[in-house]
């Protein structure tokens, strides 16, 4: 990647800069402690997952409860993310958000412009994704719940999940492998999908509200 | 596991903001740099004269930006900075005309439909 591809991008036209025509967008990936997401941005990511610290205060303080999470042994105290360079001079980047809450803070500036977000859940411990889900909603940046399948977790159907969560009606619900690229390909192309309807569906509200007076 | 913290896992040997001259925010302009704003070499920026009066960590990140248009977390993830104390080298990077830096998509905005299926096309042909 590299702006230098984009050769003299004179379509910008007059008053923008051509330099910047390169469009970044933002993928957030939350959900509880150890249900997969820097997994997840691994497998789709196109560079090995980078990880970017803010420095904080009072770091390293709490100790996450990984009670029925097998095999996390270190705490995402920082964010990962990763890449995908659909063309030169477009590009996503994958947030992972940290998992515990007292890093909210860092939501706010992640979700700040995000294009959307994709909340990962484990049917063991589906309570985890709540706050994830209350947060998107309340912000009403568009998402998808991801349902990572572990292996020896109970298989349950994406309308159970839709209802036990008690979603909005139209968030779609996806059955996934984080560790798999295909599998976390589709629930990005589902998210994505998704945020145009949304995004669609709000423009037309918009002229709409604006006619109604007339 | 035994508390007992050495070489990398101790932390670096110089404090991330002495880098920055103890300032926690970006110079005068105050802007904000989003993690995914993404940061080029101004061409029309003065030679290497004018760099050597930048810090080797100032220097760095220009070279990094140099190489490859980067985002704000990648430079930070590569750099081994917190984000922070990069923000405030590229404010410096931005104030003296060295870098300059795309805005980020404005918030509750989404890019045209025609951006979303090219992303939908790309993320397809992975």
């Amino acid at each position: 990647m590299g702006l230098h591809d984009n050769g003299p991008a004179e379509r910008g036209g007059p008053g923008t800069d051509e330099e910047l025509a390169a469009l970044a967008l933002k993928i957030l990936v939350a959900g509880g402690f150890g249900v997969g997401k820097t997994t997840l941005v691994g497998a789709v990511s196109e560079i090995r997952p980078l990880r970017t610290e803010e420095l904080l205060s009072e770091a390293g303080e709490r100790v996450d409860d990984t009670g029925g999470v097998e095999r996390k042994t270190t705490t995402t105290v920082a964010m990962d993310f990763g890449r995908i360079t659909i063309r030169s001079g477009l590009s996503l980047y994958l947030f992972g958000t940290p998992g515990q809450d007292r890093f909210w803070f860092l939501w706010d500036e992640l979700a700040l412009g995000a294009l959307g977000a994709v909340v990962l859940a484990d049917t063991r411990r589906l309570e985890d994704c709540f706050p994830a889900v209350d947060y998107f909603e309340h912000r009403r940046i568009p998402f998808v719940v991801a349902v990572n399948c572990f292996t020896d977790a109970r298989r349950y159907g994406t309308t159970d999940v839709a209802r036990a969560l008690d979603l909005e009606q139209g968030t779609p619900v996806v059955l996934c492998d984080a560790r798999d690229k295909d599998s976390g390909k589709e629930v990005l192309i589902r998210l994505v999908e998704y945020a145009g309807r949304v995004h669609t569906a709000r423009l037309l509200d918009a002229v709409g509200s604006q006619a109604d007076p007339v | 596991m035994n508390g007992q913290w050495y070489d990398a896992e101790a932390g670096p040997l110089v404090r991330p903001y002495a880098m920055t001259g103890g300032r926690t925010k970006p110079g005068p302009h105050g802007v904000r740099f989003d993690l995914i704003a993404l940061v080029v070499v101004d061409p029309a920026a003065g030679g290497t004269g004018e760099e050597a009066l930048l810090g080797p960590e100032h220097r760095a990140l220009l070279g990094r930006c140099r190489d490859e248009t980067q985002s704000v977390a990648e430079l930070a993830a590569d750099a081994d900075l917190p984000v922070g104390v990069v923000r405030v080298l590229l404010g410096d990077l931005l104030e003296a005309g060295h870098v300059k830096v795309s805005r980020p998509v404005p918030p509750a905005r989404l890019p045209e439909m025609r951006i979303l299926r090219e992303v939908i096309e790309g993320l397809r042909a992975l």
